[in-house]
């Protein structure tokens, strides 16, 4: 059995594998935006400068400052996610009352001001982060060999994201987050804090994109516009799942990675596009998106 | 026709204009509650009665005037601050979370002060929410609706209610019912501020309407006048269109 499919076995479980890990950052990343979309409203269009930030940042703690993996994991996502917070209190909360789209425009901007910068100063080239030592190695699993980091990106991808999905649907914190998505107003009129409570979401959905972009410095290069090309792909991720649905942006997130993967195997050629197409068929079928809450 | 006030009003609105943008929604509204009365806005759709407790809440464009709860001016407050000097609102909508079990909606509002009802209290004035407690809060009727909108705010230690016509469209046993309610929460000392359509029953659980006109309190009567054959007539020819 080496075949299935016509497919030799050995490829084909090999890009279900990069299409799980890269599943697993669609996930990460679009669970932010879709907390940040759901209370705020706004399209963080920053969310790939922000994710491209975190592997920045851990590579900026290892080089100069000699903060490992380990710590770069702990301290990148706190650190993005304040910036973020900054953010939301100093810009977004200006033009709350505007438009959606004036959220969109502003992000966008800031996702240009911060990628400009780390070109200014790094360079537009890949810079490379190695992978932590007790990561290093791969495992044998019979059909395939899987190297151990990656299972370790599938393993956390998974915890994080389970964690997030059980904080909200399941606790009384995350009941205000579901309430002050549906009615932000009614929810503040009982007392809660909200514009507060928008800073922090606005900094957990940012830290969420950092905390993805620590995991890809070892698998991914480092390089300024690696932000760019995955946030194009992590919006139509997103659009698929539905607008502010927690669970549809999580599971859109690792269905398409595989739908991804598995594309390279059967047809290479539509592997960059199959995810846009199935964005333009969702979108004709169900325009709120496959989790979406009605119109 | 304008009794004194048994003592310091626990509300006290002067002159108070509100804006919805630029169109301009109330036009000097001023109205005393005493503590522990139930006083209700009356007039007909349109009027500025929901804008009014909206303006209380904080929760229109702008505001100007005095609203001064407990001697408390809160004109420049936003509305989680209002929420927190013991004011509890009950929107017409109603606003009941699909996203929230009816438990977790009753338990949403964070207690502001110590002396808000209990969970069985609360349970024993509406069984119904005790019974469907785990249902999707959008799921329950009408009338249960209702109850979990009001009995949400009674845990938090508010103790001046909002409730924007809590009977809308309601059938007539469970407005009695909710009627009953209203009874009970005011023999427990709430203060009570509602807006109603519904002039019987306004008539009966009110010690106070005020009548809304264009944006301001055209007139207001007392318990006693109510009853009063006349005034009723008065007031049915204000709510008439």
């Amino acid at each position: 059995m080496s075949e299935v499919f016509g497919i030799p076995t050995q490829a084909l479980f090999g890009q279900l594998a990069i299409g799980v890990i890269n599943g697993s950052f669609y996930a990460l990343m679009s669970l932010g935006l879709a907390v940040i979309f759901g209370l705020l409203n706004v399209i963080n269009f920053a969310h790939g400068a922000q994710y491209m930030m975190g592997a920045f940042c851990a590579w900026i703690a290892l080089t100069y400052l000699g903060l490992n993996y380990w710590f770069a994991l702990v301290l990148v996502p706190l650190t993005v996610g304040i910036t973020g917070m900054l953010v939301e209190r100093f810009l977004l909360r200006r033009i709350k009352k505007l438009d959606p789209v004036y959220g969109l425009l502003l992000t966008f901007g800031i996702a240009l001001l911060i990628e400009g910068a780390f070109r200014q100063g790094f360079g537009a080239s890949g810079l490379p982060y190695a992978i932590p030592e007790l990561l290093q190695g791969r495992q044998n699993l019979g059909f395939m060999f899987l190297p151990n980091y990656r299972a370790w990106v599938i393993v956390m991808s998974l915890s994080v994201c389970i964690t997030t999905w059980f904080a909200i649907e399941k606790t009384k914190l995350g009941s205000y987050l579901r309430a002050a998505t549906e009615n932000a107003p009614l929810v503040q009129s009982f007392g809660v804090r909200v514009p507060r409570m928008m800073t922090i979401t606005y900094g957990f959905g940012v830290a969420l994109a950092a905390f993805a972009g620590v995991m890809a410095a070892p698998i991914y290069q480092v390089s300024s516009s690696m932000g760019t090309s995955t946030i194009i792909v992590v919006f139509a991720v997103v659009v698929i799942g539905g607008m502010g649905s927690i669970a549809g942006a999580i599971l859109s997130g690792f269905a398409l990675g595989l739908a991804e993967g598995l594309t390279k195997v059967i047809y290479p050629e539509a592997s960059s596009t199959v995810i846009f197409l199935i964005m333009a068929l969702v979108l004709l079928v169900k325009p709120a998106g496959l989790f979406g809450r009605g119109a | 026709m304008n009794e004194p006030l048994p003592c310091v009003p626990a509300l006290d609105i002067r002159g108070l204009h509100a804006w919805y943008g630029e169109s301009n929604a109330l036009h000097g509204i001023d109205l005393q509650v005493g503590r522990g009365e139930i006083a209700t806005l009356i007039g007909r759709n349109g009027a500025g009665k929901t804008t009014t407790l909206r303006s209380i809440m904080g929760l229109v464009g702008r505001r100007e005037g005095s609203i001064r709860y407990m001697g408390k001016e809160l004109i420049g407050n936003s509305p989680d601050e209002v929420a927190r000097q013991g004011i509890g609102y009950c929107p017409e909508e109603r606003g009941i979370f699909s996203s929230l079990s009816v438990d977790e909606n009753l338990l949403l509002p964070p207690i502001i002060k110590p002396g808000g009802m209990s969970i069985e209290e609360i349970h024993k004035l509406f069984p119904n929410l005790l019974e469907r407690r785990y249902s999707q809060g959008t799921r329950l009727s009408g009338g249960e609706q209702q109850m979990l909108a009001i009995g949400r705010i009674l845990r938090t230690g508010a103790d001046l209610l909002l409730l924007d016509e809590p009977t809308e469209g309601l059938a007539p046993v469970i407005v009695q019912q909710i009627g009953a309610a209203i009874n009970v929460l005011k023999a427990r000392g709430f203060t009570i501020l509602l807006v109603e359509q519904n002039f019987r029953f306004a008539a009966k659980v009110s010690d106070r309407l005020f009548v809304v006109e264009q944006g301001a309190v055209v007139d207001s009567f007392n318990r006693d006048e109510i009853s009063d054959a006349k005034t009723v007539g008065q007031i049915h020819d204000y709510l008439s269109v």
